[in-house]
């Protein structure tokens, strides 16, 4: 979670209280260049980064703690409750651990391909923006024509050609990779051309400072929160396409991710003998991590659009008389 | 070049890659599909003769020594010619024939779904945006949870909720199985009652997205000088969101259209998976199942055609909406 963790700072330093709508004074203090870049304490993110924090922490550290995910015991499908916290599967074995390193894998995945993805997007889109003409249009051509063809159907055909036994991690990684970028290269495209107009980037140019220096210290720093904000979409699209690819059995193999948990649900007929335990935990936990991780990007919108913020409720009572 | 003429070319390209792509795929990847494939077929009975051999080499390709290029010659013609070879799963069907069998399936789910869940959501995101900093703002977060719900175990939570548990709508199917297929008043409403399952599924999960890319823009419009105009007219609040701010603010999600079709349409694959929906999605799944590697070819292409094709009429549909993209940049 490398690109989410500068944004915990604003919590440890108790400046404003967690007030929706920021006083005026404290915003119209000027900021240090990285205060800009963070984003602002909202209630929202709070509990983003609390929802992250906490399953961030059962992945890593869940693993260490719980007992042995395979192990077989014959007390199948016992409801949740007593020695297991949330109940045993058809052959008895514990959910809970099962879920610890469920979640742990799914977050390697997820990372892994976030931050492929979003290096990806940023090769393209952001190269692509600055240089212009004939690679910008090969470029925003074969990003477009990326994005229209639908991933999963084509990660599903990818994935059946492959052997199961030379399907590792590495190549799910990898696919979910090259299918998940071009939506986030569009976005670095759009912001890299309005960045390479402005008066500061055309100086540095004439001051005659290379083309890969003007990128990355004029043009990248401004494109962090877009980053930001791009890395934590594909970390949400990379958890649940790869939940959905083995929850169909295409899986990477020996992974345990919260879709092949998923997986031996619904192949343990877990619906049919209602055994909710099974098969509830791992689809809220992929939906609880998504939402963090989407609140999280909300105060990163807010910083790339101001006008998202939410205004002072002088304003908008006077909009609601006006209404 | 006019508008039109870069969308149509745009689109001839995509078709091009997504056809390319299907013939590379199975022959860079590891793997001997044709033998499978062959042996497979012997196995039920099929004749082995060279041509259908033939077709199975175009599509997935052969160790013979035929050049590349007019392999990929010969494979153009036979996607031209509709002929995407004999599935193996369901012997001795052509692959078109199981294609067209459970396309209409697909089509019909996935798109009343689609038009559901766009005007629902673009109606909310309306309303959202417009009363910002009222009570409806809690209701965004919220969706964030919606869109983070894998599809297809928001599917197993609504069948255990919905079918196991209290018995409103059947299980699994596309339609009463008592029933033949068929224009009858019976088939029909059969087939809606087993789709609402599937269809609330998709219509759940894709809301958000829908809500939150409208909501956002509207809040963006709100500000813009002409409402303040608007408004210092005293024209009615209700006139000036739907035709002042609305339809400038729509303007975003229309355009967006093609990437939430393609995950809805990635989601509804798995959703069917579920549901044993006797659609597109399924077949995919029972042909990698059954390593039938013919059929699979022809669902992702047909997928993709019709994913372009969806695209392709949004876009001509925004180029009427919207006249400023008709103008040369």
């Amino acid at each position: 979670m490398t690109n989410i963790s500068p944004s915990t700072e604003p919590v440890s330093e108790p400046r404003q209280g967690p007030v929706p709508a920021a006083p005026e004074a404290a915003r119209r203090r000027p900021v240090s260049g990285w205060r800009a870049i963070l984003p602002r304490w909202s209630p929202k993110l709070g509990v983003g980064l609390g929802l992250v924090t906490a399953i961030a922490l059962f992945g890593i550290l869940g693993p260490m703690v719980v007992g042995d995910p395979a192990a077989i015991n014959n007390v199948g499908l016992t409801p949740p409750g007593g020695g297991h916290l949330l109940g045993t599967t058809q052959t008895g074995q514990d959910v809970f651990a099962q879920l610890a390193y469920a979640t742990r894998g799914s977050l390697q995945v997820g990372l892994l391909v976030g931050v492929m993805a979003t290096a990806l997007s940023a090769l393209f889109g952001i190269i692509g923006g600055y240089v212009g003409g004939a690679v910008d249009e090969v470029f925003s051509l074969f990003s477009n024509v990326m994005l229209v063809i639908p991933g999963l159907p084509l990660v599903i055909v990818i994935s059946a050609f492959v052997p199961a036994a030379q399907r590792g991690a590495w190549m799910i990684a990898i696919v979910l990779a090259i299918t998940g970028w071009a939506a986030s290269s569009r976005v670095l495209r759009a912001q890299t051309l309005s960045l390479r107009n402005r008066d500061y980037v055309a100086a540095s140019r004439v001051a005659g400072e290379k083309p890969w220096r003007v990128v990355s210290v004029e043009i990248l720093p401004n494109l962090l929160p877009v980053l930001a904000s791009q890395f934590v979409f594909a970390v949400i699209f990379a958890i649940l396409s790869e939940a959905g690819l083995s929850f169909l059995g295409l899986g990477a193999s020996n992974s345990s991710t919260l879709g092949t948990m998923l997986y031996y649900a619904q192949n343990g007929f877990a619906l049919q003998l209602e055994a909710w335990w099974w098969f509830v935990p791992p689809g809220a936990v992929i939906a609880l991590f998504g939402c963090g991780l989407s609140l999280i990007n909300f105060s990163i919108d807010e910083i790339i659009n101001p006008k998202l913020r939410t205004e002072p409720r002088k304003r908008a009572a006077s909009r609601s008389a006006a209404a | 070049m006019s508008y039109y003429g870069r969308k149509f070319a745009f689109y001839l390209v995509a078709l091009w890659a997504a056809v390319t792509l299907n013939f590379f795929i199975p022959r860079l990847l590891p793997g001997n599909p044709v033998d499978i494939l062959m042996a497979k077929l012997q196995q039920r009975g099929g004749s082995v003769d060279p041509s259908v051999r033939r077709t199975y080499e175009l599509l997935l390709g052969s160790d013979s020594d035929e050049s590349l290029w007019s392999q990929y010659l010969s494979y153009w013609n036979n996607m031209a010619h509709g002929d995407l070879g004999i599935s193996v799963s369901a012997f001795p069907a052509k692959v078109s024939d199981v294609i067209a069998q459970s396309l209409p399936w697909t089509i019909v789910l996935v798109g009343i779904a689609t038009l559901i869940s766009f005007a629902l959501g673009v109606a909310l995101g309306i309303v959202v945006g417009w009363r910002r900093g009222s009570w409806l703002d809690s209701l965004v977060p919220a969706t964030t949870v919606l869109a983070a719900v894998p599809y297809f175990w928001l599917a197993l939570i609504l069948v255990a909720l919905f079918s196991s548990a209290l018995h409103w709508f059947p299980l699994l199917g596309g339609y009463d199985v008592r029933l033949s297929p068929g224009w009858s008043w019976e088939f029909i409403s059969s087939a809606a009652y087993y789709g609402v399952l599937p269809a609330l599924t998709i219509v759940i999960s894709s809301i958000g997205g829908w809500l939150l890319g409208m909501r956002n823009m509207m809040v963006s419009t709100a500000s813009e000088d002409y409402i303040l105009t608007a408004q210092a007219k005293g024209l009615r609040p209700g006139r000036i969101m739907m035709r002042y701010a609305a339809r400038n603010a729509v303007l975003p999600s229309v355009a967006g259209f093609a990437i939430s079709l393609g995950f809805v349409v990635s989601g509804a694959i798995v959703t069917e998976q579920v549901f044993s929906y006797p659609g597109i999605g399924s077949k995919l799944l029972q042909a990698v199942q059954n390593n039938d590697y013919a059929l699979m070819q022809g669902i992702f292409l047909v997928i993709t055609v019709a994913v372009l094709g969806a695209n392709l009429i949004v876009d001509l549909l925004y180029g009427v909406i919207d006249p400023r993209t008709r103008a040369r940049r």
